[in-house]
Order: structure tokens, then C-alpha cells, then sequence
């Protein structure tokens, strides 16, 4: 049976494999990344081992912990860096060691041609144990110490094949971005130290009905701020396109499966803050629906497949956070959506990449076509994830949608119902933009380049695909069987109050799955039954250029941001030189002035040393003397 | 005539102290008997065996300390106890620096440049009478910081000083600074023996005891002449604040620090640091504990000129002992800072900042002791330039150890001065505060003006080398950059084990 202190070996292993891949340096470059699949692996079936204990203990008893150490003690504030195994850590756990350990395998074959590969898989390690320690983390600080990592870990996947400026550029890009998100954590941290003396997740918890509405909105808001820059959320959904400069493997680990989802984790894991903070907690679920149209409608216009999946994961997260927002009716649904995505999602990139590799790296899905034939693997797997993610019965993205759907329309007056019509909406544009991925790049007719000869990829490549695919075949299923997921996490979230329901359930399925007809019938007349340019038209209405242009997020971010940034800074420098460092030098040059002065003093001579300390202790009488007095 | 009562020695707890002395005195029978080619290694082994039997006796008084000896003119007490235990320490890992004999002068008492001299070198001749003297001066330093009487202090004062004048003397090169320094040494010290003595004297009129005990009772009853508890405090504060380079009593430290063997400066650098401070934390907490209003103002003031004085000093210096020499003034200031606290955490934090301080000065000057041409050591700053591009090992772990003296976060410098000036915070002394830190910030310039010359200037070419290492020489460096590391980083358990341990008999 495993115990509690084997928990610290779930992050020990992949970061063992980092740390020992990055040391040990080329020496390892022949069997590097079999020994960081195999501690991938490792972790997962420990997760395993952890996942069943917990099934068997009663329901009061699954939250396990481990302390390794005091980490911070000033006085009465006390931190452990202690890991917390519960309910929700432990689907986390699996998702990202079960998806991380088959990413592994996919990179074998995928990198194998690439020099640096053992660094890559250092890399990926390093990236496995930075996420679990986020999801492990029983405070706020620790889950810091693994969101620092993972963006450190997504920085240096984003950016490893910095030979190309460009990438080098948009790993930079989404470093900058996360660090606004960052800073939110940062100050929701000091918050809660500030207003409740403590920052692990039970001592807020606890602490929560002692502190005022508006430190818990501020809190929250903060909180917001972080999971928006994590989890490319708008208004800090920018990088999240660039960030697919990355090797595909990385793109679906990290910026489909797991990091990106890790703002989800932790509004979820923060529920009693928000179900305490309303204000908050509608902003969350505002945000959540602006992005979930907003990846939507950027999706519909890429022609780069990679970007159209990221633009589609933006969405996505976007339907999780308003689950999220959504409050105790919406936890449970949020993390279901957030599983099933992990699994489609996944196994989409992983196809796409599978395609780029047959296509001799081709991003241009009009430059695709016919591929149904070359790579029918590749077709099957990444068409059940099509399914998956469009939401036809009874692939996983059909219950989770479905639920978060319901909840949205059934929260209540105006914003139910502008909820659901949104949420509504976003199915049928995702429906459309999906459809539109797949029939250009497998259906429709061949636009290949000259000299391209699509081929299916190794087995090394599309097992894992294969894998994912299955779950994204069952994972819905599973999970709704008898509400296991939510009975499965609802110890951890408040009760849900009772509520009318707006639209009973079925009305609600039905309507989804006519968004989804919809949405797919537009795509297949536009896309499949008429001829697709090889050439992406130019004369193209303003929102379609608008869209192509992700909606002019750059272009906004350089207004609102970047210029005035530009300018300050500017203006700070010339302040530096002339005001800051005219001090810094005065004074600098006044100690450096002074310290030779008083050099003098040493002389050299011992009769001056004994007359100083004469003088001294003279001195020193004197001025006890005169206290005394 | 009253009756003779045989004193009680309480052999158990003089033992670190009876262990180092009795190998002092082995180390001169070798010295006397053994041949010349097996001494190096005999001492070496002898003296290390010496300090680790005194460490493992020190260890086993553990937990039944709270006691007096010897006709109570030794109190072994908690504080003695982590004093005594840092000394050690520092003492092992300072003592294996010695090993490197071509440091040493062939023949100490050889004028310079005579043909004795000459003859002495050409025959290759290795002295090893520093073993011995070090193990004096190590005894020295145990009794001094347990001493409870003025006598014994003052012995005790004597026996790791005149040991320490020796050592200077003995360098291989420059063999004129050398004797210098000795020279400076000795009769600066002498004269600032003399106003402790003098103090001392003053201190018995006032209270009629020698006792550390009997002064703090005196000054409770408060019936006695104040005048001579003034001049007593005034003067045995010399005595001490010389030993602890404080302003105005610092003048002989830069001169001796740069005309000592290098791995002389290790040592006393570092141990008479913990030995002075420890001494003067006793007889301050514990005998003029009750008089804190009149000696903290002047004590304060004498802080806060040698922290600014040894920082500003230490930035237009050109050689780098010189600069470790200016900088250790300017620690003292920071550690007079946790004298004048006293309070609980001030013991702790002076305690903690005297361990971590030593173990980081050990290591800076070892590696100093790396770096030469073929005339000897190169201290020249100047000359350390480019070093990170040529040993770029060497260069990190100086680096490392200078950000420690800085106080930089996740070195034990950073740890000790935090405590510090928080326990001068708590005891309300805010002057010393704002100080402390204005005076570390300028401190921190020389130090990172070092690491950029190191690592941001190109070398010049001038015959300046790193020697590899001894294998005593690199485990000196390998202890103190781990201790600093691990004070840095995990310092809760020291922290813990020093204010649960660190106490004064009264």
C-alpha cells in the first residue's frame, strides 16, 4: 500500500531525470530520453498506486499530506513545503503524468532526428515535475514555486529552437505576458498573508468567513489575473499563439494538456475564495465567455493548423473558466471539461504533428488536403477528437460541454440566459472551425507542394494517439456514469444550492447537438463540397482580416501597452541617467572621495596607530563620562 | 589566615581545552625530536587528530554544561559552549590551510635578505613551529571565550595573542612586511593589553571582586565609587574592541592582515573574531549588564564609525587583503551591533553571524592564497582581473563567498545580518539599524566591484596563475562554501539549535 511519504518520488523522479540529463550533459544523448519517459512513467504509475489507495478510504479520509520541510518560519508565520494529495490534486496527478508519459514516448520518435534531444527530454522532465508540484503544492507559496517552474519549463520549450529569432521571440513573448499573470499570484499571496496571516489553502479556507468582501474580491481578482495569464485568457491570451513555435510535442503537453489548463486548477482549488467574493467570481465567468468566443472566432480564420488548435484550446479553457465561474454548480464540470480536453486535445496536436511530420513540416493546412489516405492512423485518431471536442454524442466533449452548457443556462435570470446563448454559440462556431480543420487537411482535395509524399508516422508516433484517442472516446462516458466525477469531487466544493432549472436537461442536449449540426453543415458547404485555394485570398471582408490578425490582439497590446511602456521607459532612462545616476555617482564618488581621506589616517606608522587608539580610549572615557553626567 | 579549599577543576569540561594544549605540547616535542623530513606530516596529522578529539570532548559536554570551574573563574554555559564549538570548527578548517609550507618562511629568524636566509631557502628548509603556535593560540581562544574572571581573561587574552604575533612573522615573501606586521602587532597589542589591565585594576577597586559575578553585583548594589566602574568599562572595552579591529583601535588589522602568511589571516581573521566577540558578549551581558545606560551610547557610536569606516575604507583599496581586512572592520561594526543589543536574540544572532562570518573568511582567504605569479601571492586587485574567464571555478566560489560578506539572500551572510539587525531593531537601537544597512549597501559596492573585475574585464597577461589546489587547500574551500550554502539556504535548523542552546550562566 502506498502511504503518504512516497508522494514527494511523484516529483522526485522527473526532476531527478532533469537534473540528471542536464548534468551529466552528451555522455547521455543514446539513452537520455529513454530514462526520462521511463521516470515519466514512473510518477504516473505511483499515481496510479496513489488513485486506487484513495478509492479504497473512506470518503473523509482520501486528502493525504506530506511535509518534506519548514520552509519559512518568522514568528508565528510558518511554512511547510508540504505536498496535498486530495481529490482534485490526484486527477491533475494522472493528466499529467498519464499524458506527460505518453508525449514522452510520441517525442522519441518525433525528435528523434534533433541533436539536442536529451535536453528536450531534460526539458520535459523538468516540465512534468514543476506541473505536479503545482497541482501537489498545499499552499498558495508552494503552488508558486511550481508555477514559476512551469513557466520556466514552457519558456525554454517555447524558445529551443532558438536559432530561429522568431521563436526566440515568442518564447520571450510568453514569458513577458505570464509575468503580468504571475504578479497577480504574487499579490493575491500577500493578500491573504496581509488579511489572514497565513497562505496554505486550509488556513484561507478557514479563514475565509473572518475577512471582509473586499479583500476577498481583491484576492480573487488577483487570482483571476494569474489563471488568465496562465491559461491564455483574455485579456492575456496573446501568447499563446506564438508559444506554438515550439516543438508539436510541447504544444500538446503544455499548451493544450496541462500548463495551460493550470489557471482552471486554480480558481477550482481557490473555491472558497471566490464562492465568498461574488464580484469576483462574475468576472471570472465574463472573462471565461469573452475568450471562449474570442478563441473561437481567431480559430475560424487560421490556415496554420497549429494555431488553429491553439486558438481552439483559448476557447476551450474558456468554456472551463466559466464552469469555474459558474461556483459549486460549475467545479465539478469545469475539471470534467478540463479532463476530457487533456485527452482530445492532446491527441489532436499529437495528429497534427503526426501530419507536419509526413508533410515535411507544413503548417499550412491549404497546402493540405487528401491526407484521409496517406495517414489513415493519423485520420481515425485525430477524427475521434474532432468528434471529441465538437461534442457529438457520446464522445467525451459531449457530456462536459453539455453540463457546463446546462449550468450556464440555469444560473440564473439575464446572465443564465446570455450565458447559454454564448456557450451556445461558441458550440456552434467550434463546430465550424473544427469541421474546417479537418476537411482541408484530410478530406477535401490533395493541394500538396511539389515533392511532398505524406506518409503514415512510426508506431512510436501514433500509439500514443491511438491511446489518447480512446480516451477521448470514453473518458465522457466514464465520468458521467452515475456522476462519478462529481460525486468524486464533491466533498472538496461547497453544496450546491438548489436551483430552477431554466431549460430541463434534455432540451439542453438537444440544443447543443443542433449547434453542432449547424456549425458542421456551414464548414462542409464552405470547405468540403466546394474547391479550397491553395493561397489564402486576399480579398477577404474586415473580419476575416480581423480574425486572421487574432482580432488585433497584438495590435492592441502595442497601443495600450507596449508604446506608453516604450515611452515610459524612455523617459525613465533619461530620469535614471541624469537624476538617479548623477546622485549614485555624487555619492559614489563622495564615499570613494571620502574613503581615501580617511585612508590617510593609516599611515603606517605604529606611534600614530598607538596615538589613535590613545585618542580613543580617551574618547571613549570621555563619553561615558559625559552620559553619566 | 583562612583555610586552603583544593579547587575543583571539573576535568570533563576543561577537556577541549587541556586536549588542544596537551597537543601543543606534543607538537613542540616533535618539533624538538622528530626528523625533519616526517615533521610537516606529523604536525599536520597531529594537529588535526588534536582539534577533533577537542571537538568530540566539547560534544560530549553536551547538555551537562551549566557549570563553573575552577574556582568559578570558568563558566561553561550554552553560549560557551556553541562558542567553544564554532572555534573548533573554524579552527579545522583553517588549520589544514597551513599545509601548503613553501608559504612559510625557511627561516623565521633570519633577517631578511641575510645569506642565513639565502642558505635557509636554498637547503629547502620547511618550518613547521606554526603547528604548535596555532594550537596555543586555539587554547587561548577556548579559555577566553569561557573565562569568568578578569584574571583568567586576561590569560587567556595573552596566551592566543602572543602566539598570533608569531605567525604573523612568518611568511616566506616579503619577508620585510611580514616582520612588520609581527612587530605592529605585538606593540600595538602590548598597548592595548596594558589599558585592559588597567582596566581590570579598575574594575577590582570598583567592586572589590574579579568575578564576572561579583562586578554584576556590585553594580546592582550600586553603593561603590561609579567613577571607577567607568574607567574599569572604558578600558577593558579597549582591550577587547582592539581585538576585534574596532574604530579607533583597528589601525594594526589592514597592516597585519597584509603582511601575515595568508593562511595565517584565515585563522586569525576568523577564530579571534569569534574568541573576542565571545569574550566581549560575556562580560557585557553577564557583568555590565546592569549598567547598560552608560556604556551603550559610546559602544553604539563605536559601532556605527566602524561599520561606515571599514566600508568606506574598504572601497578605494587596491589590494585584496587589504579590502577583506576593511571589510572585517566593517563586520565588526555589524557584530558590536548584536553586543549592544542585549537581548536574547542579539546572543543568538552574534552567535550565528560570528560562525557563518569566520567558516566565509576562511574560504575567501584561501583562495586569495591561490592566486600567484611567480614572486609569491598576487593580492593586487588589479591583477585579479578577467580571473572568472581563466578560472572560472576559483572566480564563482570568490564570488559566492564575497556576495556572503554582502549579504546577499541564500548565503548565510544574508541570514546573519537579517538577525542581527533585527535584534538591534528589538532592543529599539534604530540608529544602528539604518546604519548597519545604509553602510552594507556600500559595502556591497567593493564587493560586487570585485566580482565585475572578475568576470567582466578582459585577463591580463602578466604571469598571474592559478595554482591548483592541495587536496587540504580545496577541502578548506569545499567546507566553506557548503557551510555558507547551507546557512544560507536552510538556516532554520542552526537558528533553532542556537536559541534553544545560547545562554549565559550568571
Amino acid at each position: 500500500m502506498v502511504t503518504s511519504s512516497s508522494l514527494v518520488y511523484l516529483i522526485g523522479l522527473p526532476l531527478f531525470g532533469a537534473v540528471f540529463l542536464l548534468l551529466i550533459g552528451r555522455k547521455a544523448d543514446k539513452w537520455g530520453h529513454l530514462l526520462a519517459t521511463a521516470m515519466s512513467a514512473g510518477s504516473f504509475v505511483l499515481g496510479l498506486l496513489h488513485f486506487f489507495a484513495m478509492t479504497n478510504r473512506s470518503t473523509e479520509d482520501r486528502a493525504i499530506t506530506q511535509t518534506l520541510f519548514t520552509w519559512i518560519e518568522v514568528g508565528t508565520f510558518k511554512v511547510d513545503a508540504a505536498l496535498l494529495l486530495d481529490q482534485l490534486s490526484i486527477c491533475f496527478v494522472l493528466l499529467i503524468s498519464g499524458v506527460g508519459t505518453l508525449i514522452h514516448i510520441y517525442s522519441i520518435s518525433y525528435m528523434s532526428h534533433d541533436e539536442n534531444r536529451r535536453r528536450f527530454f531534460a526539458y520535459l522532465n523538468l516540465f512534468i515535475a514543476a506541473m505536479l508540484l503545482l497541482v501537489l503544492g498545499n499552499s498558495y507559496l508552494n503552488l508558486y514555486v511550481g508555477w514559476e517552474g512551469v513557466g520556466l519549463a514552457s519558456y525554454l520549450l517555447i524558445g529551443f529552437w532558438n536559432k530561429k529569432p522568431a521563436y526566440a521571440t515568442a518564447s520571450k513573448k510568453a514569458f513577458v505576458m505570464n509575468r503580468i499573470g504571475d504578479m497577480g499570484l504574487s499579490f493575491a499571496i500577500m493578500i491573504a498573508f496581509a488579511t489572514m496571516g497565513t497562505v496554505s489553502f486550509e488556513g484561507v479556507k478557514e479563514s475565509v468567513d473572518r475577512v471582509g468582501t473586499p479583500a476577498l474580491t481583491a484576492m480573487g481578482i488577483m487570482l483571476l489575473i494569474a489563471a488568465a495569464g496562465k491559461s491564455a485568457q483574455f485579456p492575456l491570451q496573446a501568447w499563446l499563439g506564438d508559444a506554438m513555435a515550439g516543438p508539436t510535442p510541447v504544444s500538446a503537453l503544455i499548451h493544450a494538456a496541462t500548463m495551460v489548463t493550470a489557471g482552471v486548477y486554480l480558481i477550482v482549488r481557490s473555491n472558497f475564495v471566490f464562492d465568498a467574493a461574488p464580484t469576483a467570481q462574475l468576472l471570472v465567468v465574463i472573462v471565461g465567455a469573452i475568450t471562449l468566443i474570442f478563441g473561437a472566432i481567431i480559430g475560424m480564420a487560421k490556415d496554420d493548423i497549429k494555431k488553429a488548435l491553439a486558438a481552439s484550446t483559448m476557447s476551450q479553457i474558456g468554456y472551463m473558466i466559466v464552469g469555474a465561474g459558474l461556483g459549486p454548480a460549475g467545479y465539478a464540470f469545469a475539471i470534467m471539461h478540463l479532463l476530457a480536453h487533456g485527452f482530445f486535445k492532446a491527441g489532436m496536436f499529437l495528429g497534427a504533428g503526426s501530419v507536419m511530420h509526413g508533410m515535411n513540416d507544413e503548417v499550412n493546412m491549404r497546402k493540405y488536403g487528401g491526407l484521409r489516405k496517406a495517414m489513415p492512423i493519423t485520420f481515425i485518431t485525430f477524427g475521434l477528437g474532432y468528434l471529441a471536442i465538437i461534442g457529438v454524442p457520446p464522445f467525451a466533449g459531449f457530456y462536459s460541454k453539455d453540463e457546463i452548457i446546462a449550468t450556464a443556462f440555469n444560473s440564473g435570470g439575464a446572465q443564465g440566459i446570455i450565458l447559454g446563448s454564448i456557450t451556445l454559440l461558441g458550440a456552434v462556431i467550434t463546430a465550424f472551425y473544427m469541421t474546417r480543420v479537418m476537411v482541408l487537411t484530410f478530406t477535401s482535395k490533395a493541394r500538396w507542394d511539389a515533392g511532398v509524399h505524406p506518409h503514415e508516422s512510426p508506431a512510436l508516433m501514433w500509439l500514443p494517439m491511438a491511446i489518447l484517442a480512446i480516451g477521448s472516446v470514453t473518458a465522457g462516458y466514464l465520468f458521467t456514469q452515475g456522476e462519478a466525477l462529481v460525486h468524486w469531487l464533491s466533498p472538496l466544493f461547497a453544496k450546491k444550492e438548489e436551483y430552477e432549472e431554466l431549460l430541463p436537461h434534455s432540451v439542453v442536449s438537444i440544443l447543443a447537438i443542433s449547434a453542432v449540426i449547424i456549425g458542421v453543415s456551414i464548414a462542409l458547404a464552405k470547405y468540403q463540397f466546394r474547391p479550397v485555394a491553395a493561397i489564402a485570398p486576399t480579398d477577404v471582408s474586415f473580419a476575416t482580416r480581423l480574425a486572421r490578425n487574432d482580432l488585433g490582439q497584438d495590435v492592441v497590446n502595442e497601443a495600450i501597452f507596449m508604446r506608453p511602456g516604450q515611452g515610459l521607459t524612455q523617459g525613465l532612462v533619461v530620469m535614471d541617467e541624469k537624476v538617479i545616476d548623477g546622485a549614485v555617482r555624487g555619492i559614489g564618488a563622495m564615499a570613494v572621495g571620502s574613503g581615501a581621506t580617511l585612508r590617510r589616517t593609516q599611515s603606517g606608522y605604529v606611534r600614530s596607530y598607538a596615538a589613535l587608539i590613545l585618542v580613543g580610549a580617551l574618547v571613549l572615557l570621555a563619553g561615558i563620562w559625559v552620559v553619566t553626567q | 589566615m583562612g583555610t586552603f579549599t583544593s579547587p575543583i577543576l571539573n576535568y570533563a569540561m576543561l577537556a577541549p581545552i587541556l586536549v588542544v594544549l596537551a597537543g601543543a605540547v606534543v607538537g613542540v616535542l616533535i618539533e624538538a625530536f622528530a626528523p625533519r623530513k616526517s615533521r610537516a606530516s606529523s604536525q599536520l596529522a597531529l594537529s588535526v587528530f588534536t582539534l577533533v578529539i577537542a571537538l568530540a570532548a566539547l560534544v560530549r559536554t553536551r547538555g551537562t554544561y551549566s557549570s563553573k570551574a575552577a574556582m568559578n573563574s570558568v563558566t561553561f554555559d550554552g553560549a560557551g559552549y556553541l562558542l567553544q564549538m564554532a572555534i573548533l570548527i573554524i579552527a579545522i578548517i583553517a588549520i589544514l590551510l597551513l599545509a601548503d609550507s613553501d608559504k612559510f618562511a625557511a627561516a623565521p629568524t633570519a633577517a631578511p635578505g641575510s645569506d642565513e636566509e639565502r642558505e635557509a631557502q636554498a637547503a629547502n628548509i620547511r618550518i613547521t613551529e606554526v603547528y604548535p603556535l596555532t594550537l596555543f593560540a586555539i587554547a587561548g581562544m577556548l579559555l577566553f571565550t569561557v573565562a569568568s574572571d578578569l584574571i583568567t581573561l586576561f590569560v587567556a587574552l595573552e596566551v592566543l595573542s602572543l602566539p598570533l604575533y608569531l605567525m604573523a612573522g612568518l611568511a616566506r615573501r616579503r619577508r620585510l612586511a611580514s616582520q612588520e606586521a609581527a612587530l605592529k602587532y605585538f606593540l600595538l597589542g602590548a598597548f592595548a593589553s596594558a589599558f585592559f589591565l588597567f582596566g581590570v585594576a579598575y574594575l577590582y577597586g570598583y567592586s572589590n571582586s574579579i568575578t564576572f559575578s561579583g562586578i554584576a553585583a556590585a553594580i546592582t548594589g550600586g553603593t561603590a565609587n561609579d567613577v571607577f566602574l567607568l574607567v574599569g568599562i572604558s578600558f577593558v572595552s579597549v582591550g577587547l574592541l582592539f581585538k576585534v579591529s574596532a574604530v579607533p583601535f583597528h589601525s594594526w588589522s589592514p597592516d597585519v592582515y597584509q603582511g601575515s602568511p595568508t593562511a595565517v589571516t584565515a585563522f586569525m581573521a576568523a577564530a579571534t573574531k569569534v574568541a573576542a566577540f565571545g569574550a566581549m558578549l560575556r562580560i557585557f551581558y553577564v557583568a555590565f549588564a546592569g549598567d547598560v545606560w552608560q556604556w551603550r551610547p559610546m559602544l553604539t557610536a563605536i559601532a556605527l564609525i566602524t561599520m561606515v569606516f571599514g566600508s568606506l575604507v574598504a572601497i578605494s583599496q587596491r589590494d585584496v587583503k587589504r579590502m577583506l581586512a576593511y571589510s572585517s572592520i566593517a563586520h565588526a561594526g555589524f557584530l558590536l551591533s548584536g553586543v549592544i543589543a542585549l537581548n536574547k536574540s542579539g546572543l543568538d544572532a552574534t552567535i550565528f553571524y560570528l560562525f557563518a562570518y569566520g567558516v566565509a573568511t576562511v574560504g575567501a582567504f584561501a583562495i586569495v592564497s591561490l592566486i600567484n605569479d611567480s614572486s609569491g601571492e598576487v593580492t593586487d586587485l588589479n591583477r585579479w582581473a578577467g580571473l572568472g574567464k581563466r578560472s572560472p571555478w576559483i572566480a564563482i566560489a570568490f564570488s559566492f563567498l564575497l556576495l556572503a560578506f554582502a549579504g546577499i539572500p541564500l548565503t548565510s551572510g544574508f541570514v546573519g545580518k537579517f538577525s542581527i539587525f533585527s535584534a538591534a531593531y528589538e532592543s529599539g537601537n534604530t540608529a544602528i539599524l539604518i546604519t548597519g544597512v545604509l553602510s552594507s549597501a556600500i559595502a556591497a559596492f567593493f564587493y560586487i566591484r570585485v566580482v565585475v573585475l572578475m568576470f567582466f574585464k578582459d585577463p591580463v597577461e602578466d604571469g598571474t596563475s592559478v595554482v591548483i589546489p592541495s587536496i587540504y587547500t580545496r577541502i578548506t574551500i569545499l567546507v566553506s562554501l557548503a557551510i555558507t550554502l547551507i546557512l544560507g539556504v536552510f538556516p532554520a535548523p542552526v537558528l533553532d539549535y542556537i536559541s534553544q542552546t545560547a545562554f549565559f550562566l550568571r
